[in-house]
């Protein structure tokens, strides 16, 4: 049996540093996804609106974020906003940011459709029954769009989860950067260790990414 | 202020990154379609062993980042023998990576294919593989060609982690030159617009291929 470099996780706290490096990726992306769904429902909301202007905006930062690899928008934020403007981002906060930008722009695309699947005797029962507009967004049009959304946007939240991956490349300490921190510690005592340590990494995504996906896959066979 | 002799400059080192980023996104994509459509063909046609195997290839594959499982396979395989250069090592990431994606997007293609038609296919003679390659595939392929290219795109974007494991790409090069010049701005901005010069094709041509594919109404 090879050396697989499995036991420096059993050395000291080392998993458990793991397990914190995980959690700071997983507390990325639920605080965005928190922040980007109202942001999403206002965004959704505009793209749904006749003002043309409104709507090549919309259309526009959509496209934009869509285009750009996350890694990329990672860079501009990180990078090119501190240079620009003169500040200093930690690297989590610009990690926020850009998954708010970009799960702001992806909600917004949901419920756009969302809303659009909603058939428009919905809107004019609401005007007739004496609503105004808000009132109809609110008690009538929004509750029948949201059952809709939720198992979209929990998929969403496992694309974030992998996306945060990235975030090692604009020096935040999460799983992967503990994990060579690890690997380099240990480097004389078991030469080995970016074998094992990496493969658990590699099971860890998968456990929290596939729990969750399955259900976001549950929940829509049961509301569809 | 723009710096534009810096730009000139640096230009010929962007045009090197984008080429190996094309190319080895190219690479990884061809090979994504090839693991695809087989993987698609064992879940269609339900082929008992493989298509278990098929399936946990699917969930692992697309519930692990592709930058994990490269630095698994660049930094952890080696450890146990299997050496592999950062260009094969990416175009086996994106392979691994959009097979799964492509896989999908053919399977969703082939469902969309209404019984019927396999059933006429053999009523008039033809035999399992006829039925496949003269009706079956060529409507599904048609149905499943707006997520296969949302995939490349997906892919052509993954590509930008290829930086981690060396690979002189758009990313790498524009890290390595905003830490040697402090040209911010300057780095990023070609950045962006090398990536839009890449995407932005691939994006236009989906939009008008989704169009004329609804009008086609291909399995409604």
């Amino acid at each position: 049996m090879p050396d697989l470099g499995l036991e420096v996780l059993m050395k000291g706290n080392n998993l458990l540093r793991l397990f914190d490096g995980l959690w700071i990726a997983v507390e990325i992306s639920l605080l965005s996804i928190v922040i980007s769904i109202p942001l999403g429902i206002l965004l959704g909301i505009l793209m749904t609106r006749n003002n043309r202007l409104v709507r090549f905006l919309t259309k526009f930062y959509l496209e934009f974020i869509r285009i750009m690899p996350q890694l990329v928008l990672l860079f501009l934020v990180f990078f090119g906003t501190t240079r620009s403007m003169g500040w200093n981002l930690p690297g989590e906060t610009a990690a926020v940011i850009v998954f708010v930008m970009w799960g702001t722009a992806e909600m917004g695309d949901l419920v756009r459709s969302a809303l659009l699947s909603i058939p428009g005797h919905q809107y004019e029962s609401g005007k007739a029954l004496g609503l105004s507009r808000r009132q109809t967004y609110f008690y009538i049009i929004l509750p029948q769009t949201l059952r809709r959304l939720i198992p979209v946007s929990i998929n969403l939240i496992t694309r974030m989860i992998k996306t945060t991956s990235l975030i090692l490349m604009i020096g935040v300490v999460e799983v992967l950067k503990v994990g060579q921190q690890i690997i380099e510690a240990n480097r004389m005592v078991s030469p080995n260790a970016a074998f094992g340590v990496f493969l658990v990494i590699f099971i860890l995504y998968f456990v929290i990414c596939w729990s969750v996906s399955m259900t976001a896959r549950y929940l829509e066979r049961k509301w569809s | 202020m723009v710096d534009f002799a810096y730009i000139e400059r640096v230009l010929p080192l962007y045009e090197r990154a984008a080429v190996l980023t094309v190319q080895l996104g190219i690479e990884g994509i061809l090979l994504s379609i090839v693991i695809g459509l087989v993987c698609a063909l064992i879940l269609y046609e339900k082929i008992p062993v493989l298509r278990r195997f098929v399936m946990i290839y699917i969930e692992v594959s697309r519930n692990t980042p592709l930058l994990v499982q490269l630095f698994f396979m660049y930094y952890g395989l080696p450890k146990i023998g299997i050496v592999l250069t950062p260009e094969v090592c990416g175009v086996a990431g994106l392979a691994f990576l959009g097979g799964s994606y492509m896989a999908e997007a053919f399977r969703s293609g082939l469902d969309s294919v209404e019984n019927i038609q396999r059933e006429s296919a053999y009523s008039l003679g033809m035999n399992r593989m006829q039925a496949m390659r003269y009706v079956i595939l060529p409507q599904a392929v048609s149905t499943s060609i707006p997520a296969f290219l949302a995939n490349i795109i997906f892919l052509l974007k993954e590509t930008s982690v290829f930086s981690a494991i060396s690979l002189m790409d758009l990313m790498f090069t524009a890290k390595d030159l905003i830490g040697l010049y402090y040209k911010t701005t300057e780095s990023l901005a070609l950045l962006v617009v090398f990536y839009l010069m890449i995407l932005l094709p691939v994006s236009i041509v989906g939009a008008v291929v989704e169009r004329r594919v609804r009008y086609a109404g291909f399995g409604a």
